[in-house]
């Protein structure tokens, strides 16, 4: 049959809200696949996967071969460093030599922003976006929005914000496709030195001072500022950025109600997270990373062709014998 | 070569506004005569031209043909090649060339490349720098001896102002203009596309119009400074267009050209990662496209050049942000400008010949863009009513990129002539 989600994934922007929802929903039963001693079942036993990262990312890669693995995938793996890519080959004749392998799937983060849906466009496989540049990372928005529903039962008229370097954020970018068009309120704060331009008209508030984002929010998205952004001059010090933006218990203590708190990682605790938020009662974001394997099983069984209905069946069939 | 008499057809000299239905007898290389019922002399080429236009060759000042340096995606027989087809019987090359065209033997070999091509006349045009390095001035008065006709750093902008004015001034002894491609390095460095809620999108680095505007405020400034006479390249934001046309009211020697694409297409082009829709200066929003019409029409920018730029044909085949910037465009200049602006209703059909071939060679003093007795025979018959759809395979340039590709136009040249001689004829259905 043909996925309900087409033959890719590269990007929540051009996603309907039934297909976010539909992975959401695929993802539930996925969840408890992980629970248990064996966590594994056979919804893609004899598919081959590869996952090309031309991008370091130990966590991105882990959570996606985790999910391969549980799904009974076979899986290889392709990291930048010593491989043919660092030689010069091209990401045509990349794809190329995947088309010619007759691989079922590849997963690729890349730098250049449109890499996964050029990949998408060139070969038969199914591709699915692991982050390319600054445009979207689909799977990290997919988890946070599962880990938000978890969290009030709806996303739905809840108020999220954004806090960071939004500029050169491709999370940031795939949440605000996901939460507006799952109906909640998105803000974006951080300096106007890390704020693309024009991005108030995708229909987010812009808050300039972190006080104003935690007494509107309900939940903090906080990304992580990349050193390298005070290295080019986008900020003076991550120490002042820590003392003007930085998510501290004092900041949140004065906030009106209880927020939630989320980072897709890794953190830099004291530059935009105080430690004692990141491992505090607010703090969600050990149960991202769990909801992240989850999520990518969902993705990758529905680009499969896998029926949603059949997900839970499929998880029943392969539960280990009663003891 | 034969006397030959283009019989009937719709004659347009921008030069001189005249526009009626009449021959045009070509002798000896040059326009011998022009009026109904000429005769024919003995042994003359009769051609019927009727319902077509015939126009003084057009006049493309910014072109890159790539030799030497790189003869794998065009040579200058090849891009004279195009630019005849296209209807262009002058074009002036770029030195942006390897090695860089900064000297008067360099300037020589595109000269004798030209003659041996025999096809479209090339005005080269020497570097404002040695190298294109920014540091020191070319030697411009043995450049100009050997026949260029302005000086360019073009594929790079000129960040010293102080090698910006030193230009202008020293120009002025051989009175060539200087040409500028505008752009702040600083806020324009590794930018992709128009900085905008597009590119906020795609996730792609932004160049602001912002990085255009300031250098065209600079070299206006310098302009008025030295009384040199700066020559703007593609303009492409509204931003410039004011600053031009408060340079001009002012009185100051400031020509300015805007490409077919910057006239026509956005900054959505670029949607979905389409590499041919990269370039630089990027394509901005409409209210630029709008803007940049507005001034064509009204003569604050002066002409249309096509910025030809050639690129092997797997070059634009990559990551947007690895495929390089440009496009070819001789062969569809004439279509796209007629198309989208002559139909469109944005310019007259003679405002369009002239923005393409008196005012082009007015702004950098090249003899052509006119049809008047005793003018070299640089002439080009129009078909306006002809449709074709884009297809590069059918190119004569060597390279391929182009964002017009499968767009039905309007509008094809059927006959070139360059001193009188037929430098190409349409098969009369593909270009
Ligand atoms: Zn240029």
């Amino acid at each position: 049959m043909t996925a309900l989600l087409g033959k890719d994934l590269v990007g929540l922007e051009h996603l309907s809200p039934d297909q976010i929802r539909l992975i959401l929903d695929t993802a539930e039963p996925f969840k408890e696949v992980s629970e248990r001693p064996i966590k594994k079942v056979p919804a893609l036993r004899g598919k081959t996967i590869v996952n090309l990262f031309f991008e370091a990312s130990t966590r991105t890669r882990i959570s996606f071969e985790f999910a391969e693995k549980r799904l009974s995938a076979d899986t290889v793996n392709v990291a930048a460093s010593g491989s043919s890519v660092q030689k010069g080959e091209t990401l045509v004749d990349t794809a190329k030599n995947l088309e010619a392998m007759r691989i079922d799937m590849v997963v690729i983060r890349h730098p250049s922003s449109g890499a996964a849906q050029f990949l998408g466009n060139r070969i038969r496989s199914n591709v699915v976006n692991a982050g390319d540049g600054q445009h979207e990372h689909p799977t990290q928005a997919l988890l946070d929005l599962l880990t938000i529903r978890d969290r009030y039962g709806k996303i739905a008229g809840l108020k999220v914000c954004l806090v960071g370097d939004i500029l050169h954020s491709r999370v940031a970018r795939s949440n605000i496709w996901g939460l507006l068009k799952l109906g909640a309120e998105v803000g974006v704060c951080g300096p106007d030195t890390l704020m693309p331009r024009g991005i108030e008209q995708l229909g987010v508030c812009r808050f300039r001072r972190i006080e104003e984002a935690i007494e509107w929010a309900d939940v903090l998205n906080v990304l992580r500022l990349q050193l390298e952004r005070m290295e080019r001059g986008f900020i003076p010090s991550l120490r002042e950025y820590y003392r003007v933006f930085g998510v501290t218990v004092e900041r949140l203590d004065r906030a009106p109600r209880e927020l939630t708190i989320m980072h897709p990682g890794p953190m830099n605790r004291g530059v935009e997270i105080d430690s004692r938020v990141a491992d505090g009662s607010h703090s969600v974001i050990l149960a991202q990373v769990t909801n992240g394997v989850a999520v990518r099983m969902a993705v990758l069984y529905l680009l499969a062709g896998g029926r949603p209905e059949l997900a839970e069946a499929a998880n029943r069939a392969a539960a280990p014998p009663p003891e | 070569m034969r006397p030959l008499l283009l019989q009937g057809g719709r004659v347009i000299d921008p030069s001189r506004d005249f526009d009626r239905t009449t021959d045009v007898l070509v002798q000896d290389g040059k326009i011998a005569a022009l009026g109904a019922g000429l005769g024919s002399p003995d042994g003359v080429d009769v051609r019927d031209v009727r319902g077509k236009v015939v126009a003084p060759g057009l006049v493309d000042v910014h072109v890159h043909l790539r030799e030497p340096g790189n003869e794998d995606v065009e040579t200058i027989a090849s891009g004279t090649r195009a630019a005849v087809a296209g209807g262009f019987t002058a074009v002036c090359a770029m030195p942006n060339t390897d090695p860089v065209t900064d000297n008067q033997a360099a300037v020589g070999f595109i000269v004798r490349q030209a003659a041996r091509a025999g096809l479209a006349r090339v005005f080269p045009i020497g570097a404002i720098s040695v190298g294109q390095r920014g540091e020191h001035l070319s030697e411009f008065g043995e450049m100009v001896a050997a026949g260029a006709v302005a000086v360019s750093d073009d594929g790079k902008p000129v960040v010293s102002s102080h090698l910006m004015r030193t230009a202008l001034e020293y120009a002025r002894t051989f009175g060539v203009p200087v040409a500028d491609h505008c752009e702040e390095p600083t806020l324009a460095t590794g930018g992709v596309m128009h900085e905008g809620l597009v590119s906020t999108r795609l996730g792609l680095k932004g160049i602001p119009a912002a990085a255009e505007e300031i250098m065209v405020g600079r070299d206006i400034l310098l302009a008025e400074l030295t009384g040199g006479h700066v020559h703007l390249c593609h303009m492409s934001t509204r931003g410039s267009v004011e600053l031009i046309r408060r340079a001009k009211e002012q009185g100051l020697r400031v020509t300015a050209e805007v490409t077919p694409h910057h006239l026509t297409l956005t900054d959505h082009a670029c949607e979905g990662y389409d590499t041919h829709a990269k370039m630089n200066p990027p394509l901005r929003e409409a209210a630029d496209v709008a803007a940049l019409r507005a001034a064509l029409k009204q003569g604050v920018i002066d002409c249309i050049a096509s910025d030809h730029a050639p690129h092997a044909y797997d070059a634009k085949e990559a990551a947007f942000d690895d495929a390089p910037f440009g496009i070819v465009g001789l062969e569809t200049a004439f279509a796209v400008a007629y198309t989208e602006l002559v139909l469109g209703g944005a310019l007259t059909l003679p405002e369009l010949i002239a923005r393409m071939s008196s005012a082009p060679a007015a702004a950098f003093r090249l003899p052509g863009g006119a049809l008047t007795p005793g003018a070299p025979a640089d002439i080009v018959v129009l078909d306006i009513t002809a449709r074709w759809t884009v297809d590069p395979a059918n190119f004569h340039s060597k390279s391929r990129n182009s964002p017009f590709a499968g767009r039905t136009l309007t509008g094809r040249p059927v006959l070139t002539l360059v001193g009188g001689a037929v430098v190409h004829e349409a098969d009369g259905t593909t270009l």
